[in-house]
C-alpha cells in the first residue's frame, strides 16, 4: 500500500529531472533528490517508498530523458498513475521495469492509500473504498514489464524475435 | 485492401512483411544514434545488456552536443567515457564543434526510406528527407544499437496537407507552431504525421526539417516527407545524390484523420509560456519585453534560418536591453555562415555567435536565464525550467520574429520590419 501523490496534466520531463541538473545524470542517486522538483520543490523529501505518483493528461511529454522515470522509480515511487501518458516516456517507464498505468485518476485524491495489483488490472483506493480497473498493457510491454524490463528480456532471450 | 501509408511501406520493407497500422513488429534499424545527455545511460545500458559492441559501428554515432563544449568536470567526465566507448567499438564519434546531432544526420547519413532511432525526441527531425525516425529512450537504443533491431507500433497516419502561398513573414515554423496549437501537445500521440501540399512541396529540407523536428511537440512517432525533387536536390548539394530514392503512400491509403491548413491565412505564430500548444497570432501577443534571443537550435539552426534573421539585422543594432545569442546547427552551416558575411552581420548588429550546438536550449550553458527573464527563442520547446531555470519565461517563434524582437526588445512582428 502507498500514498497518492497528485501533479496536473502536462508534467514535462524538464518538470521531472530538470535541465539544470544536466551534470547529474551520471549519478542518479544524486539526480533523484531532485525528482519532479519543477512541479512540487519538496517531493523528493516527501515522497516514501511504495508511493504514487498520479498525474493528468500527457504524463512526461518532452525530452527522451530515460532518467525521468529512473529517478521516479529511485525515488521510490512503486508506479505512475495517469489519464494518458507522452510516447517515449510511456516506453521508457516500461522498459526499466517501472509500471505506467493509464486509468482515471480523477477518481484518486492526494494522499489516498492506494494497492495495486497489475494481474487483474485493479486499484484499489483503501481511504475511499473503491476499486479502479484499468485496461492491462499492450501484450508486448507487458511481456517486457513482466521480465523486469528492457534489459533483462534481452538477457534472457538474446533477441527480440519472439517479443 | 486499400493502399499502404508511407510509414506502413517502410515498416514493410524493414520487417519483411505486410504489416497494417496498429501492429507490432521488429524492425532492421537503418541508422541509430546517442548524445552526450543520453549516451552514458545507454552505454551503461548495452553493459548491463552484456553487449558492449554496436551490431553496425559505421551506422551507429556518438554526438556530443548538449553541453559542447564541457562547462563542467562532471560533463567532461561523460565526454571521456563516451569518446573512449567509441573509441574500443569503432562507433563513429562526432565530437564537440561539429553540431546537433539531427543536422549532421541529415547532412551526412539519413536516407529516404531508412528506419532511424535516436536517443533525442527530436530525432524525429530526420523525417525531412522521408526517414522514419523517432526518438527512445536510452534502453531501446541500446537495444537498437546492440542488436541491429528495435520493436515498434505500426503508427496510424494524420495527413497534413498545406496549401497556398506563405504571405510575407509567414514560415515553416509557423505553419507546425499552427498546427501544434490546433491539435494540441497530444493530438497526435503515438501517430504518424504525414506532410502533403503544394506549400509543402515548396519548401526547402531546411524548411521541412522544422516541422519534421516539432511533430513530437504534438506527441507523434514520427513526422515524415515523401521524399520528392527537393529531397534529391539536397542530397546531391550533401555530395550523396545516391542515396536518394522515392517511396510515399499510394493515394487510396487509409489515413486516420487529414488536417487541412491553408498557408495563406497563416500569420506568425507565437508559443508562449510554459506549454507548445499554448500559441497565439502575433498580433494577439501584446507588449512584451525580452531579455535574450535565441536563434539556432535543433529547430531553427540551419543557413536558411541565419540568413532570414541576418537580412533582418542587417545594418542596423539590436536593442540595448536584450542579449541575442545565434547558434549555428552544425559546423557546415557554421562555415557557410561565416564565408558569406552572415556571421559578421550577426556581430555587427551586436549578436553574439556560438559554438555549433544545442547552444542554451537544453539549459546546460551558453545562455541559461536568470530569475524573471523573458526569452523569444527560435527552438523547439517552451517548458517551465527549459533554459536551466524554473522562474523564467520562454516564448517561441520563427527566426524573422527573433530578429524583429531582437531589434525592438520587445516580441515584435517580422513583417513590419522586412
Amino acid at each position: 500500500m502507498g500514498k497518492a501523490w497528485k501533479f496536473g496534466d502536462n508534467i514535462s520531463t524538464d518538470l521531472i529531472a530538470p535541465g539544470r541538473y544536466f551534470h547529474l545524470r551520471s549519478n542518479l542517486p544524486e539526480l533523484a533528490k531532485h525528482v519532479l522538483e519543477g512541479a512540487r520543490t519538496e517531493f523528493a523529501s516527501l515522497v516514501r517508498s511504495g508511493d504514487f505518483v498520479v498525474a493528468g493528461e500527457n504524463f512526461g511529454l518532452g525530452s527522451s530523458r530515460e532518467h525521468a522515470p529512473v529517478i521516479i522509480n529511485l525515488a521510490g515511487a512503486k508506479a505512475v498513475l495517469a489519464k494518458s501518458f507522452a510516447r517515449i516516456f510511456y516506453r521508457n517507464c516500461i522498459n526499466i521495469g517501472l509500471p505506467a498505468i493509464t486509468c482515471n485518476t480523477d477518481e484518486i485524491e492526494e494522499g489516498d492509500e492506494l494497492e495495486l495489483d497489475m494481474e487483474q488490472g485493479i486499484i484499489t483506493n483503501r481511504t475511499k473504498g473503491t476499486e479502479l480497473t484499468f485496461t492491462p498493457l499492450p501484450g508486448v510491454m507487458n511481456r517486457i514489464l513482466h521480465e523486469g524490463g528492457l534489459v533483462a528480456y534481452i538477457k534472457n532471450h538474446k533477441s527480440l524475435e519472439k517479443i | 485492401m486499400g493502399g499502404k501509408t508511407l510509414s506502413e511501406k517502410i515498416i514493410e520493407e524493414h520487417c519483411g512483411k505486410e504489416v497494417s497500422a496498429g501492429e507490432v513488429v521488429v524492425v532492421n534499424v537503418d541508422l541509430s544514434y546517442m548524445q552526450d545527455g543520453t549516451g552514458p545511460l545507454t552505454v551503461l545500458r548495452m553493459k548491463e545488456m552484456g553487449i558492449e559492441k554496436a551490431y553496425n559501428p559505421e551506422k551507429t554515432i556518438i554526438f556530443l552536443d548538449h553541453a559542447s563544449p564541457s562547462p563542467r568536470m562532471e560533463l567532461s567526465n561523460d565526454h571521456r567515457f563516451l569518446r573512449d566507448f567509441a573509441e574500443k567499438t569503432g562507433i563513429i564519434l562526432s565530437d564537440v564543434g561539429y553540431g546537433i546531432s539531427h543536422h549532421n544526420s541529415l547532412e551526412s547519413y539519413a536516407r529516404p526510406g531508412d528506419v532511424i532511432v535516436g536517443a533525442d525526441s527530436h530525432t524525429c527531425t530526420n523525417g525531412a528527407l522521408g526517414a522514419f525516425a523517432t526518438g527512445m529512450g536510452s534502453t531501446d537504443v541500446a537495444a537498437a544499437i546492440a542488436l541491429g533491431k528495435t520493436w515498434m507500433k505500426v503508427p496510424e497516419t494524420y495527413l497534413v496537407e498545406v496549401n497556398g502561398r506563405l504571405p510575407k513573414g509567414v514560415y515553416s515554423k509557423d505553419i507546425i507552431l499552427h498546427l501544434i496549437g490546433k491539435i494540441t501537445s497530444n493530438g497526435a500521440t503515438y501517430k504518424a504525421l504525414e506532410f502533403t501540399g503544394n506549400t509543402i512541396t515548396g519548401l526547402s529540407t531546411a524548411a521541412r526539417s522544422t516541422i519534421a523536428n516539432m511533430s513530437v511537440e504534438a506527441g507523434a512517432k514520427v513526422g515524415l516527407f515523401p521524399p520528392d525533387n527537393e529531397t534529391k536536390k539536397f542530397l546531391k548539394k550533401m555530395g550523396r545524390e545516391e542515396d536518394f530514392r522515392e517511396v510515399g503512400s499510394d493515394e487510396d491509403a487509409d489515413f486516420e484523420k487529414r488536417i487541412e491548413i491553408n498557408a495563406e491565412e497563416l500569420e506568425p505564430v507565437i508559443a508562449c509560456p510554459h506549454l507548445v500548444d499554448n500559441t497565439k497570432k502575433i498580433s494577439e501577443v501584446g507588449k512584451v519585453k525580452v531579455n535574450e534571443v535565441l536563434i539556432g537550435t535543433s529547430c531553427n539552426g540551419r543557413l536558411e534560418d541565419l540568413h532570414i534573421a541576418a537580412s533582418i539585422l542587417k545594418g542596423k543594432k539590436i536593442s540595448k536591453n536584450t542579449r541575442v545569442i545565434v547558434t549555428p546547427a552544425s559546423r557546415m552551416v557554421y562555415l557557410e555562415a561565416l564565408k558569406d558575411g552572415t556571421i559578421e552581420t550577426f556581430i555587427e548588429s551586436g549578436a553574439l555567435v556560438t559554438t555549433p550546438g544545442c547552444g542554451a536550449c537544453d539549459g546546460v550553458h551558453e545562455g541559461i536565464l536568470g530569475d524573471g527573464d523573458v526569452c523569444l527563442a527560435t527552438q523547439p520547446r517552451n517548458f517551465k525550467g527549459r533554459m536551466g531555470n524554473p522562474n523564467s519565461f520562454i516564448y517561441l517563434g520563427s527566426p524573422a520574429v527573433a530578429a524583429a524582437t531582437a531589434l525592438a526588445g520587445e516580441i515584435s512582428d517580422p513583417r513590419e520590419v522586412m
